[in-house]
């Protein structure tokens, strides 16, 4: 019941903001779109409340036929893995609400509207435990993301646009195909992802599988090489949508390793292992090192997630609790951390309309509260200890270790790239004299953006000094799916 | 088996009638809008469309008129939604039509006519009665397209579409001769029964299949036999668009079924194989030339030849190592493509009609530009057709692509698995150019500002279409059940 209220109150809202909503009485159209969010929100505390750490079976499980004729069932639940993605979604809605609040003034209620039904759709994605209903939710995320995009973004909107959806797409379809190949080897045919853990495959199937399920999840998470539709994406959309892409929609694809490829062909993943292992490292040095020459602050935020990103998918394959669990805490870090920078380059933006790390210089002296929150996030996604991003990239960088020292010591390098770019972005944009007459000109951030800013503050602060609650939720599960892994599923 | 059990074409008669009591009645019609007979005809449809329904019983087969024509339940579906088909085309094309002097009497007394003919072609149980039905079809459908007599791109239109489509009934007719001189029989069953029993004489068999094969696929417009089919798209009056690419479809959906599988399954090793090679070209050819258009109208017409490519994909996996155990999931999955797709279609060219005024053709893709500012309602509704027809779920377009795919890798055979590989490849290309139309209607700068004027009716079917596109996306499942039942009972007798 709670799943699916998490999923269909906020489209429902969204579709009567969208039905309903006029410019004329735009204002409403806020209080509306932010009263749905923070409902929306409450709704998936229970989650947290009531999750039971003791177990790594799923919960809050909601079975019903959906499409009888090819046994696809309307199936949610969560387990460690996936619950704090729920309300970190919700969360990061609201704040995306917040953030649009005045800078959002034409077509209103189609923008909230969006925002709210992708924040349902990316809830589907994450509770789905049948293929075709996860396919689902997956595939119908990027109609309003394409939207967002292309309606409210920068001047090369439609090519990024275009890029961003028919990437993803030629991923996901190629899954379409792989779910089909499930369902067919299920005696009777099924789409449960569970069923799917259990069933036994050849290596060569496995291999097929595994690399289909690539395609899709590589894409979105996104992975070098086939990361170049993000820095695209993120450029051009509006900041809202920066948000939303990098706080939770890159974290579709990592999920979907956890839940697709690595339980369901256990075989090929070890066997390739080396393979996301090696682009996870291209992802954080070689990506690192792009990160550092840019000019523009969003494309380095972007290569940054993408660096993030690679200590996930690292995480995730030298299948040790660590590297697993370490990748989850990054992913949800990320999506605080990483949101919080894109917002504050909104902000940025929404005086000045420069997103150039040039066109800026001293910001301190006429924004000091918001330099404040710019240099604390600028920490955080460096890793500093005490803050989010701390806490996952120290647990991958010690299971890397664990898995192989000279491993482990290429991924830490990671950490000198992140604190190089961030620090060298923050030290152009917030430090120094005053740079030109528009920063002359800034005013510091009003209460709105006050409220948005120290909200992810305290989130990121919050999991930083205290992560025990996220990594109790996990560790049922993440043992669980390490044993799963470790056992070969190729008949005998 | 033998008598004429009248109760059972009911319908058809009934049709036949209304069709003439039209054509008389509109003789003393002296309203402008021809409202009497515009009415008499939706009335007829849903009258008709309405005892199909109701005849429609999972599991009985009927035959009438000395077995000539067969009452089943895939028969009565189809039939019904036919009928609603081309209900809803006349309720778009009604405005249109009146603004280009074409509201006359013949447009309904054709529309009822070429029904009639589909309807016959939908229940037929013998290839003359096959031939029949869509030889009347097809001449109502070339009167419909030169109906702007005035007009050069109709009348060029009319012709190419007559003399191709002659062409296409002749190929038809000599096929269905040599399975007649093979087998000996003109009845559906008895050919069935004959091939079953041992191929008398396969050669001339397969010869008579290439060609039934070939006339199936120029009424389908499958490549390389689709040369009609853009052109003719584009130099039809919208309105007869709408009515070439709706119901006819079904219809010649219908008659594939009636024949390739119904008759010759014994063959089916050798038309599959001719359907494979059909569904390959046409989903190469549609989807890559519908890239470069800026018609709307050739846009779509090169999407109806990937469509249909991709459907027949449905229809030649039924078999697998003459196995027929697939058979029921395989049709039925193609039988929903077909219904499904017929239902986008309406919604799309309806769409067009809807943007043309008096004396204005919008069948540009740029005349959409900046159609969510002008109206964005409808500018919602058409995105909801374009992402159906591009299969993005929660869309019905998604379930009809599924539907196929499942049927294809579900049978275990390698060769089927990359040909679903290579479908949804080349659907991948599809997408590009039906995000550009959402891209023109949502990102780009409107060219003419004024609101879509339309009539109220108008409106609400519209939006009626869109929520059923989305509603059958949402749950399919009772459609898909349908179509199962229908394909299982049509396959048993």
């Amino acid at each position: 019941m709670y799943l699916s209220l998490a999923i269909f109150l906020p489209i429902v809202c969204g579709a009567l903001l969208l039905a309903i909503g006029r410019d004329e009485q735009a204002n409403t159209v806020r209080w509306m779109a932010l009263i749905a969010a923070v409902a929306s929100f409450l709704v998936t505390l229970p989650l947290i409340h009531l999750f039971d750490t003791t177990t790594a079976a799923m919960q809050f499980v909601e079975n019903q036929p959906w499409i009888e004729r090819f046994n696809i069932r309307y199936h949610l639940g969560v387990d460690g893995i996936s619950m704090w993605f729920v309300p970190l979604t919700a969360f990061i809605t609201v704040i995306v609400v917040i953030s649009a609040w005045e800078v959002i003034e034409t077509r209103v209620n189609q923008y909230m509207g969006a925002f709210l039904i992708l924040s349902g759709l990316m809830v589907g994605v994450f509770s789905a435990l049948d293929g075709m209903l996860f396919y689902v939710f997956f595939e119908a995320t990027l109609i309003p993301m394409y939207i967002i995009i292309g309606v409210w973004g920068g001047a090369n909107r439609v090519y990024a646009a275009f890029k961003f959806f028919l990437y993803t797409l030629a991923g996901s379809l190629l899954m379409l195909v792989a779910l089909l190949y499930l369902y067919s080897q299920v005696p009777g045919g099924s789409f449960d992802i569970q069923t799917w853990h259990k069933l036994p495959l050849s290596g060569t199937a496995q291999t097929y599988l595994f690399f289909a399920f690539l395609a899709a999840f590589s894409v979105k998470v996104p992975m070098w090489p086939v990361h170049t539709w993000l820095p695209d994406a993120h450029v051009e959309a509006p900041t809202g949508g920066s948000v939303v892409l990098a706080a939770i929609m890159l974290k579709l694809g990592c999920y979907g390793f956890l839940r697709f490829s690595l339980p369901i062909a256990p075989d090929a993943a070890r066997e390739w292992s080396w393979l996301i292992i090696a682009l996870s490292l291209i992802a954080v040095v070689y990506i690192g090192l792009v990160a550092l020459v840019q000019k523009d602050m969003k494309k380095l935020v972007a290569y940054s997630s993408i660096a993030h990103m690679g200590f996930v998918t690292l995480g995730f394959f030298i299948f040790n609790e660590l590297g697993v669990s370490g990748g989850l805490v990054q992913m949800i870090s990320h999506g605080f951390v990483s949101g919080a920078m894109f917002l504050c380059i909104g902000v940025l933006y929404d005086r000045v309309h420069s997103r150039e790390i040039a066109a800026y210089g001293g910001v301190v002296n006429t924004m000091p509260k918001f330099a404040a929150f710019a240099v604390f996030f600028g920490m955080a996604n460096c890793g500093l200890p005490a803050t989010a991003g701390f806490v996952g990239e120290w647990m991958v960088i010690l299971g890397t270790v664990q898995f192989n020292f000279w491993l482990g010591g290429v991924a830490a390098t990671a950490l000198v790239f992140g604190a190089a770019y961030t620090l060298w972005m923050i030290k152009r944009v917030y430090f120094g004299d005053i740079a030109n007459d528009d920063v002359r000109a800034l005013t510091d951030i009003n209460s709105r953006e006050f409220l948005m800013l120290a909200l992810l503050a305290v989130a990121t602060l919050y999991m930083g000094l205290y992560p025990k609650p996220f990594t109790d939720v996990m560790h049922e599960s993440v043992t669980e799916l390490l044993k799963h892994v470790a056992l070969s599923k190729i008949p005998a | 088996m033998n008598d004429m059990n009248w109760l059972a074409i009911y319908p058809e008669i009934l049709l036949l009638v209304m069709g003439c009591v039209v054509a008389l009645a509109d003789l003393w019609v002296t309203d402008e809008q021809r409202r009497p007979t515009y009415w008499l005809t939706q009335l007829t449809l849903v009258v008709v469309g309405g005892m199909h329904f109701a005849y429609f019983d999972a599991g009985v087969t009927t035959y009438a008129m000395q077995n000539m024509v067969v009452a089943d339940p895939m028969g009565h579906l189809l039939a019904g939604f036919a009928c609603l088909a081309t209900l809803i085309t006349l309720v778009y094309a009604r405005p249109y039509a009146a603004s280009r002097d074409m509201l006359k009497g013949e447009l309904f007394i054709l529309s009822l006519f070429s029904l009639l003919g589909i309807n016959v072609m939908l229940s037929a149980n013998n290839f003359l009665v096959v031939y029949l039905g869509l030889e009347l079809m097809s001449l109502s459908l070339y009167a419909l397209v030169a109906l702007r007599r005035d007009h050069a791109v109709s009348t060029e239109a009319a012709m190419k579409y007559f003399v191709l489509g002659a062409l296409a009934s002749g190929f038809l007719l000599y096929g269905l001769s040599m399975m007649y001189g093979a087998t000996g029989s003109l009845t559906i069953p008895e050919v069935f029964d004959v091939i079953s029993k041992g191929i008398p004489n396969k050669s001339v068999l397969v010869f008579g299949t290439v060609f039934v094969v070939a006339g199936l696929a120029f009424k389908l417009g499958a490549a390389p036999f689709h040369m009609w089919v853009p052109d003719v798209y584009q130099g039809a009056p919208t309105a007869v668009t709408l009515l070439i690419g709706g119901a006819p479809k079904l219809a010649a959906f219908a008659i594939t079924v009636r024949l390739l599988v119904e008759g010759m399954i014994g063959l089916a090793v050798d038309w599959q194989q001719m359907l494979i090679v059909l569904a390959v070209m046409s989903l190469l050819i549609g989807n890559l030339a519908a890239i470069a258009q800026s018609n709307l109208k050739r846009m779509l017409a090169y999407s109806t030849i990937a469509n249909m490519g991709f459907m027949l994909l449905g229809l030649a996996s039924g078999v697998v190592n003459t196995s027929t155990l697939w058979g029921t999931n395989a049709y039925s999955s193609a039988m929903f493509y077909a219904v499904t797709y017929v239902l986008t279609t309406l919604g799309t060219f309806g769409m067009i009609i809807l943007l043309s005024r008096q004396g204005h053709e919008a069948e540009e893709i740029k005349d959409l530009a900046g159609l969510a500012k002008r109206s964005p309602w409808f500018a919602l509704v058409m995105s909801i057709f374009m992402f159906s027809l591009a299969g993005l779920p929660p869309t019905v377009g998604f379930y009809a692509k599924l539907a196929v795919l499942q049927s294809m890798v579900v049978n275990g055979v390698p060769f089927y698995l990359w040909l679903a590989v290579f479908a949804v490849v080349v659907s991948l290309i599809g997408a590009f150019y039906y995000l550009r139309v959402v891209k023109v209607m949502f990102f780009d700068k409107p060219t003419d500002t004024a609101p879509l004027a339309a009539p109220a009716d108008v409106r609400f079917v519209m939006t009626l279409n869109g929520a059923a596109v989305l509603v059958f996306g949402l749950l399919p499942g009772g459609l898909l059940e349908l179509c199962k039942v229908a394909i299982r009972q049509a396959l048993t007798t």
